[in-house]
C-alpha cells in the first residue's frame, strides 16, 4: 500500500493523500461533520487541486463498499454462504423409545439421513463425538448437523 | 402594552429597524454575488445613515447600541470555538515562527502611523493590532467558497489563523486592561489580573472543557441555545464589572466550550451571531463622522498598501515553510490579506480614548480596503506575476511533478 499522509487542517478537518502508482497525488479531505471530500491534484501545480465529488457520512460508506473496501466483508460472506445450506438440531428422545438401546452405528443414521450425530446429551452432561457403538438411551438430547432435510429424517427415524 | 397600544415610537423603531436590516440583507446578497464579504459594505451603509451621511435614524438608535455590543461578544465567543484545543496546542508548537513574524511585519507599521500622527501610546498599540490580525472569517469562507480547502498550502494558513487567534487571547485582555488605566500599579494589577484570569481559562479548558461542555452538551436545540447565549452575556457581564472587558469573557466561554457543545455552539450561535454583527459593523461606522474619513482616507489608504504588502509576505513565507510552490505561496499571501471583524473590535475597545475617532476613521477605511482587495486578490492569484527572484528558487524544485 502507498504511503498516506495526514495533514490536519485547524477549524476544518483532516487531510489524507497519496501518491498513485500512475504518480497522480490523490486526496481525501474528512470535514468535522463526516463530510468528505475527494481530491485529485494538479500536475502542472501540485498544490492546487479538484475537489470531485462531497460526499455525506452514508455516500462515503457506499462508495468505500464500490471500491472493495469490503474484501474482508466478502470472505466472511462466503463463509456464511457455505454455512447457510447446514443446520444444527437438537433432538430428544423419549423415554420408552424404540431406539432405546440400540447403538447409533446399528441405526445408520448418517447412511440414510447425511445427517451426521455431533454428540448426545444424557443427564446434562454432553457426551461429544459419540462413535458408531454409543448405546443411546431414552431420555437422551442428540445433537446433530446436516441439510434441513437430513435433519428432518432424522427426527422422523429417532422419534419412530 | 406597547405594541398594543399603537405606539407610534415603536411604529417608527420596527420601520427603521426593519429598512435598515432589509438593506444590510441586499448588501450581503450583492457581496454573496460577487465573492467578496460584506462587512465593508456594512460599514458604507453605515456611514450613510450616520451623522452627516444621507439618512438619519433615531428612534432605534439605543436597541442598535445594546444590538452591536451583544454582535461583538457573540463575534469572539465564536472566534473562541473555533479551534479545538488540540488544535491550538499543536498550532502553538508548529506556528510559533511564522506567528511571531506576523505579528512583527504587520503590527508595527500600525504602531508606527499612531506615533507619527502623535497618538497616545496606547491608541497606537491598538492601531497595531488593527493592521495586524487577519480576518479569519473572511478567510475561512473565501477558502471555502473557492475550493481551495484541500490545497496544500491551506493548513499554513489556517494555522497562521490559529496562531492569531491565541495571540488576541493575550493581546485583548492586556490592551482592556490599558485602557481602564489609572494609575502605574493599578494597570500593572488589572494586566496581571486579566491574563492570569486567561491562563486559568485556558488550563481549565484545556483539562476540564471536555467533562464541562458534556454538562451543557445536552437537551433540546431552544434549551441549548439559550443556555450557551445566556452564559456568554453573564460571564460578558460580570468581566465588563470586573472591567477586564465583556469581550474578553465571551471570548473564553467559546474557548471553554468543546466537543459536542463546541459543534452544536457553532451551528446554533451562528446565525444569531450573523445578525447581531452585521448590527455591529453598521453601529460601528455610524458613530464614524463621513468627514473624519475623509480626513483618514489618505493615512487609511497608505497604511492599507503596506498591511496589503506585510500580510503577503507573511502568507509567502508561512506557505513556503510548508513546501508551497510559487502559485501556492502566491494564494497564501493573497487570501491573508483580508482585515475585517477583529480590525473594527479592537477599534471599537479604544472608542473612548482622546484620538478614539481617528483610529475608528483609519480602521474603517483600512478595513474597507484591504477586505475588499483580499478575496478579490485570492480569486485571481493564479494569475499574478510573481517577481522572477522569487519564484526562480522554487522552479527547480519543481519541475518532478510537472514532468509526469
Amino acid at each position: 500500500m502507498a504511503q498516506v499522509r495526514e495533514t490536519k487542517l485547524p477549524g476544518v478537518g483532516v487531510r489524507h493523500d497519496f501518491t498513485t502508482e500512475d504518480g497522480t497525488d490523490v486526496g481525501v479531505l474528512v470535514h468535522r461533520d463526516g463530510r468528505r471530500e475527494v481530491l485529485v491534484y494538479d500536475t502542472d501545480d501540485p498544490d492546487a487541486c479538484t475537489s470531485f465529488v462531497s460526499l455525506s457520512a452514508a455516500d462515503s460508506r457506499t462508495i468505500s463498499e464500490l471500491l472493495g473496501a469490503s474484501q474482508v466483508t466478502e470472505v466472511v460472506a462466503a463463509v456464511q454462504q457455505t454455512i447457510e445450506g447446514l443446520a444444527i438440531e437438537w433432538i430428544e428422545l423419549a423415554a420408552t423409545h424404540a431406539t432405546t438401546n440400540t447403538t447409533i452405528g446399528d441405526g445408520q443414521y448418517r447412511t440414510k439421513t447425511g445427517a451426521s450425530i455431533v454428540a448426545i446429551i444424557r443427564e446434562n452432561e454432553s457426551i461429544p463425538a459419540p462413535g458408531p457403538d454409543f448405546a443411546l438411551l431414552g431420555g437422551d438430547v442428540v445433537v446433530a448437523v446436516g441439510t434441513i432435510t437430513g435433519l428432518a429424517e432424522l427426527r422422523d427415524l429417532l422419534r419412530a | 402594552m406597547l405594541i398594543a397600544a399603537g405606539s407610534s415610537e415603536v411604529a417608527l423603531g420596527f420601520i427603521e429597524l426593519g429598512a435598515l436590516i432589509f438593506a444590510l440583507a441586499l448588501l450581503a446578497r450583492f457581496a454573496g454575488r460577487f465573492g467578496i464579504t460584506a462587512i465593508p459594505l456594512y460599514l458604507l451603509a453605515g456611514l450613510a445613515v450616520g451623522e452627516g451621511g444621507f439618512v438619519q435614524i433615531d428612534v432605534s438608535v439605543e436597541f442598535f447600541d445594546l444590538g452591536a455590543e451583544i454582535g461583538v461578544l457573540l463575534l469572539l465567543f465564536t472566534l473562541g470555538l473555533e479551534y479545538s484545543e488540540s488544535e491550538l496546542k499543536n498550532g502553538l508548537r508548529t506556528g510559533l515562527a511564522p506567528g511571531l513574524f506576523d505579528m512583527v511585519l504587520n503590527a508595527l507599521p500600525g504602531i508606527g502611523l499612531g506615533l507619527i500622527l502623535g497618538w497616545d501610546p496606547l491608541a497606537a498599540l491598538l492601531l497595531g493590532g488593527v493592521t495586524w490580525i487577519t480576518s479569519s472569517g473572511v478567510v475561512s469562507k473565501v477558502l471555502a467558497d473557492l475550493g481551495r480547502l484541500g490545497f496544500r498550502e491551506t493548513p499554513a494558513v489556517l494555522n497562521l489563523l490559529v496562531i492569531e487567534d491565541l495571540a488576541m487571547a493575550v493581546y485583548l485582555p492586556v490592551v482592556a486592561a490599558l485602557i481602564v488605566g489609572g494609575t502605574v500599579l493599578a494597570t500593572v494589577t488589572s494586566v496581571a489580573i486579566a491574563l492570569a484570569t486567561v491562563a486559568t481559562i485556558l488550563l481549565v479548558a484545556v483539562t476540564y472543557g471536555r467533562r464541562l461542555s458534556d454538562l451543557i452538551a445536552g437537551g433540546t436545540d431552544e434549551a441549548f441555545l439559550l443556555t450557551v447565549f445566556g452564559i456568554t452575556l453573564l460571564v460578558a457581564g460580570i468581566a465588563q464589572q470586573l472591567e477586564v472587558s465583556g469581550a474578553i469573557g465571551a471570548f473564553l466561554v467559546g474557548l471553554a466550550l468543546s466537543g459536542r457543545a463546541e459543534e452544536r455552539a457553532e451551528t446554533l450561535i451562528s446565525p444569531l451571531r450573523d445578525l447581531f454583527a452585521a448590527m455591529f459593523f453598521l453601529f460601528f461606522s455610524f458613530q464614524i463622522d463621513p468627514a473624519d474619513l475623509l480626513d483618514a482616507a489618505g493615512p487609511a489608504l497608505a497604511l492599507a498598501v503596506v498591511g496589503i504588502l506585510t500580510k503577503m509576505a507573511t502568507g509567502w513565507y508561512a506557505a513556503g515553510r510548508t513546501g508551497a510552490g510559487p502559485n501556492g505561496r502566491m494564494r497564501a499571501a493573497t487570501v491573508v490579506i483580508a482585515r475585517g471583524e477583529f480590525s473594527i473590535v479592537i477599534a471599537a475597545l479604544g472608542s473612548e480614548l482622546v484620538d478614539g475617532p481617528e483610529l475608528g476613521a483609519l480602521a474603517a477605511g483600512y478595513v474597507l480596503v484591504t477586505a475588499m482587495v483580499g478575496p478579490l486578490a485570492t480569486k485571481f492569484a493564479d494569475h499574478i506575476p510573481i517577481p522572477a527572484i522569487l519564484s526562480q528558487r522554487h522552479t527547480a524544485a519543481n519541475a518532478p511533478g510537472s514532468t509526469v
